[in-house]
């Protein structure tokens, strides 16, 4: 099958490349544009590890064609951190929290907990196990995680903070 | 902090302990939180090559012939490599963990003749991209005559059929304890006797990233290069240049990042000799990253066993004896030897109970299903067995199952206690003492009262606990050292350099915590370096819950040396006596004269570039390796696991309610790491009770390779896991314990024993797991037809 020129925003940046219409989002991400941060755990959108923002949705990377994302902007875990490397409150409130062990599973964590927050401020601890409940973790037995997630809903002020003040 | 947390003792003194014992954020956490981790397939080499393996998917069938020819004419494939291009390759093939004497099962790279279970690696596709590799995987021809496989371990003994021709009955291999007639008089005089099998599923440790290695042959300087993910880079370094025949210096493995391991990735298996095999015969670099199919399909099992547990008790709870006859499924390709193992699990079945007598039996039994692997607290079934067993022994005596344990727990007071079975000797623990914890924090007494409400209002409410004791840090070949290198430099930032590795067990920030307390420095003035055999010094890895008392010991021993060199130098300098030198906060102050010091900087000056400064007999530079030897053949550690649950009898719905682990891992050295240990080991523990089953059909089908199938806790099922902490210096520096393998343990008990008392009143009792809804429904409706029929 023919390869096909796709042209997306990728943590800001606008990327045109030439991709095979088999190529998952995730491989492009990983391979094409070296943004390994996308993890992929399961390949069939169970475990979340890649879940990537697509036009501000939470989607699986694994499951998305490169092809399906032309035109849309996209953000990976490496977009979500400040321009300086300040860590964005989620990012910051996982730290604190000890809401990772090995790591490999957080990007996804990250990314999904970026756009459950943004939906819902103000999260009930019901809403926020629910909210999790698209990602896989094996480490940490979620218990940071879920304080992570309380902890950055509760500082509403950081949301808007601006990376230096 | 606790008082009880001093970070070594050594000759020189050891400086305040100012991290030790506190939360301190890790270091790993923010290339992790920011996408910057360097996992295994995060690894790009030039001209890197992609592997794929073709497996079997029948559980037993002689292989009559392979055709690559239409997989090698696809475009962008280079190899396709069968059991005839690597097999013979092999030199030598055992594991440093177990050594080179034991009787060793089978464990060949590729499928020779025969292929035994669905998922074996018959052959290894090498091409230009992930893609072509598994089209090119579709592509390759093999030619099966099926035979029929042995599927059930529990039947595999009276089988016709043989996983491996050289082993008669299917077994493995056996150990057992004092011959059982010996006990027969306390038996068969004991006022009571309780006795059951008790049957637990396979699941496995299921680490979110999947196996996975980048090996690079350089044939100018005959030299293999390996990025891995793995637990134990040296253990993969020593096995690798066994297998090539490479010298171990001509082999570097390399890991900074692996994605949780829980001992699926300490040892190399059979793929990943395959990619070793492969990288010499490649023109580059060859990446193979399982997928989770494989992953489920062939990294193999953990836990599927049985026991016929008994005991013997006095008319007042008192055990008398005790004893297990315990088989276990090995699958076709169990790694590493099992029988060892297997043994441990007889020999732990008495626990952490004041019982002087007791035996068992081991068996390991072939399966044509995926291998045995090692997995977090690979004795487990010891505790299961027990503890299910003393809940149904106290429900049969009419007894509170707290009581019944009350009368026979050891607590401090009773040590030394021999293990009856031979299992060493129990020192530092407090098995009642973490038990009366655990059960003040959840207010038993209550719990009973409001049971005994909801029991009247047609709700079903129970409570279990599960108490263990747990050899960690064992000293035995791989493991009876651990080293570590120092280099304080010229600037006074300090590098040290373990064996260790990113694996999820925070072992970056434990060894700058107890670094920066060992030398008196600020701990953002040290770095630690792991993972990489080429400069790290040798490293058992991490397993066996032994990387916190080991590492501390390697860095204490290491620092001790330093920090003499250092107080030399400033006593030198500042005309003061050796022993009022005090290091502290980057400092070496001379005590009482706040004003007269000089800071690890200004040290590290004089000795790298003023040696003509340095007093007479004192080296040059700030640098120092040292080993530390494991002080006894192992480290005893134990806790209580406290869980309560609701279960609807109707549905079969489990809902646990409060969840408590009591835990004694000695001093602490971060809080945050320990809880994090505990309560991952306890949702891996929950789902071991609850969810996971790696399944097979009778035809040895492997039914649960994806996670719709494979069911994994997820937020929405865990409680909020509540810490209690009992702080007993055990034997080893620092007094420091391992923590990393308990919660595993204690969890699928605790789980077993609440849903069973909740279940209490319909007279039923659990024997196997896991819980699942459609077999509590059953047992349920099966109490009722007894009841009403």
């Amino acid at each position: 099958m023919p390869e096909v020129q796709i042209r997306v925003m990728v943590n800001g940046r606008p990327r045109t490349a030439t991709v095979p219409p088999r190529l998952t989002l995730a491989d492009f991400l990983r391979e094409h544009c070296r943004l390994t941060g996308t993890h992929l755990g399961c390949e069939h959108g169970v475990c979340g590890a890649c879940s990537v923002l697509l036009d501000g949705e939470a989607v699986r990377a694994c499951l998305v064609f490169a092809v399906q994302a032309d035109g849309a902007e996209i953000t990976t875990v490496e977009g979500i951190a400040a321009a300086d490397g300040e860590l964005s409150p989620v990012q910051a409130a996982f730290r604190e929290h000890h809401g990772l062990q090995c790591g490999f599973c957080t990007p996804g964590f990250v990314v999904s907990v970026t756009a459950f927050l943004r939906d819902n401020p103000d999260p009930t601890d019901e809403q926020i196990r629910d909210g999790l409940s698209g990602n896989l973790c094996r480490c940490t037995g979620y218990q940071g995680i879920i304080e992570a997630v309380r902890a950055a809903a509760e500082r509403p002020a950081e949301h808007t903070r601006t990376a230096g003040t | 902090m606790s008082p009880l947390a001093q970070p070594n003792g050594t000759a020189t003194g050891a400086a305040a302990a100012r991290y030790s014992g506190a939360r301190v954020s890790r270091v790993e956490d923010a290339r992790l939180l920011t996408g910057r981790g360097t996992f295994v397939d995060d690894v790009v080499r030039p001209g890197m090559l992609h592997a794929c393996f073709v497996r079997s998917p029948l559980a037993r069938a002689r292989i009559l012939g392979i055709d690559a020819s239409e997989a090698l004419a696809l475009d962008g494939v280079h190899a396709v490599f069968t059991a005839e291009d690597l097999n013979p390759d092999v030199r030598e093939q055992w594991y440093t963990l177990t050594g080179k004497d034991v009787p060793d099962t089978p464990r060949p790279p590729l499928a020779e003749d025969e292929v035994r279970f669905v998922g074996d690696p018959v052959a290894l596709v090498v091409a230009e991209d992930r893609y072509i590799a598994e089209d090119a995987v579709e592509l390759v021809s093999v030619d099966y005559d099926p035979l029929p496989p042995v599927v059930d371990y529990v039947t595999a003994r009276d089988a016709e059929a043989l996983v491996h021709a050289g082993y008669p009955r299917n077994v493995a291999g056996e150990t057992a304890g004092r011959p059982a007639a010996e006990l027969d008089p306390i038996f068969d005089g004991a006022p009571v006797v309780v006795r059951e099998t008790i049957y637990q599923q396979a699941y496995a440790p299921v680490p979110m990233e999947t196996r996975g290695m980048v090996a690079e042959w350089s044939a100018p300087d005959g030299e293999l290069t390996i990025w891995a993910a793995t637990q134990s880079p040296h253990e993969v370094r020593l096995f690798c240049s066994r297998l090539l025949g490479l010298p171990e210096h001509r082999v570097r493995v390399v890991m900074r990042d692996t994605g949780g391991g829980f001992g699926q990735k300490v040892m190399p298996l059979r793929e990943d000799m395959c990619v070793m095999l492969a990288a010499r015969k490649l023109p580059a670099a060859v990446k193979w990253i399982e997928d989770r199919r494989e992953n489920l399909m062939s990294a193999g099992k953990s836990r599927h066993e049985h026991g016929d547990a008994r005991m013997a008790f006095d008319a007042d709870g008192t055990i008398l004896a005790a004893a297990m006859d315990f088989v276990q499924d090995v699958g076709a390709y169990p790694t590493p030897w099992p029988v060892g193992t297997a043994g441990v699990i007889g020999m732990l079945f008495p626990g952490p109970y004041r019982i002087a007598d007791a035996t068992f039996s081991s068996t390991c039994v072939f399966s044509n299903t995926t291998g045995r692997a090692a997995y977090r607290g690979p004795w487990q079934f010891e505790s299961v067995a027990r503890e299910v067993l003393l809940d149904i022994a106290a429900r049969r005596m009419g007894m509170d199952p707290a009581d019944l344990r009350r009368k026979n727990l050891l607590k401090f007071d009773d040590l030394p206690f021999s293990n009856p079975n031979g299992m060493g000797v129990y020192t530092d623990v407090t098995p009642l003492e973490t038990f009366e914890h655990g059960l003040t924090m959840l207010d038993y007494d209550a719990f009973r009262r409001e049971q005994k409400r909801a029991r009247e209002q047609g709700r079903f409410l129970g409570v279990g606990t599960c108490s263990y004791v747990e050899p960690t840090t064992a000293g035995m070949n791989l493991l009876s050292t651990e080293g570590a290198t120092i280099r304080i430099e010229p600037s006074g930032k300090v590098n040290v350099y373990v064996s260790g590795g990113s694996s999820g067990n925070s072992i970056e920030t434990t060894v700058v915590q107890l670094t920066a307390d060992a030398l008196g420095v600020d701990i953002a003035d040290v770095n630690t370096v792991q993972g990489d055999t080429a400069v790290t010094p040798f490293g058992g890895g991490t397993s066996g819950s032994r990387s916190g008392s080991m590492t501390a010991g390697a860095v204490a021993e290491t620092a001790s040396v330093l920090r003499e060199r250092m107080t030399a130098i400033a006593a030198h300098c500042l005309e003061a006596a050796v022993g009022d030198i005090d290091l502290i906060g980057g400092r070496a102050a001379v005590r009482g004269v706040p004003s007269a010091g000089m800071s690890v900087a200004e040290i590290a000056q004089i000795a790298y570039f003023q040696p003509d400064a340095l007093p007479p007999g004192t080296p040059p530079g700030l640098e120092a390796s040292g080993r530390y030897r494991a002080r006894e053949p192992m480290i005893w550690t134990n806790a209580t696991h406290v869980c309560t649950c609701e279960v609807d009898p109707v549905t079969g719905a489990v809902t646990i309610l409060r969840y408590i682990v009591s835990e004694d891992c000695g001093p602490m050295i971060n809080p945050n790491v320990v809880e994090g240990q505990i309560a991952g080991g306890t949702v891996q523990g929950i789902g071991g009770a609850l969810y996971e089953h790696l399944a097979y059909d009778e035809d040895g089908n492997p039914v649960t390779t994806t996670f719709m199938d494979y069911l994994l806790p997820t937020a929405v099922e865990v409680p909020a896991i509540e810490y209690g902490h009992l702080e007993t210096p055990g034997p080893g520096e620092g007094g420091y314990k391992g923590v990393g393998e308990g919660g595993a343990i204690g969890a699928p008990p605790a789980v077993v024993n609440a849903v069973a008392d909740a279940l209490a009143p319909f007279g039923v009792e659990i024997t196997r797991l896991p819980i699942t809804p459609e077999s509590i429904v059953a047992l349920v409706r099966g109490a009722q037809r007894t009841v009403t029929g």
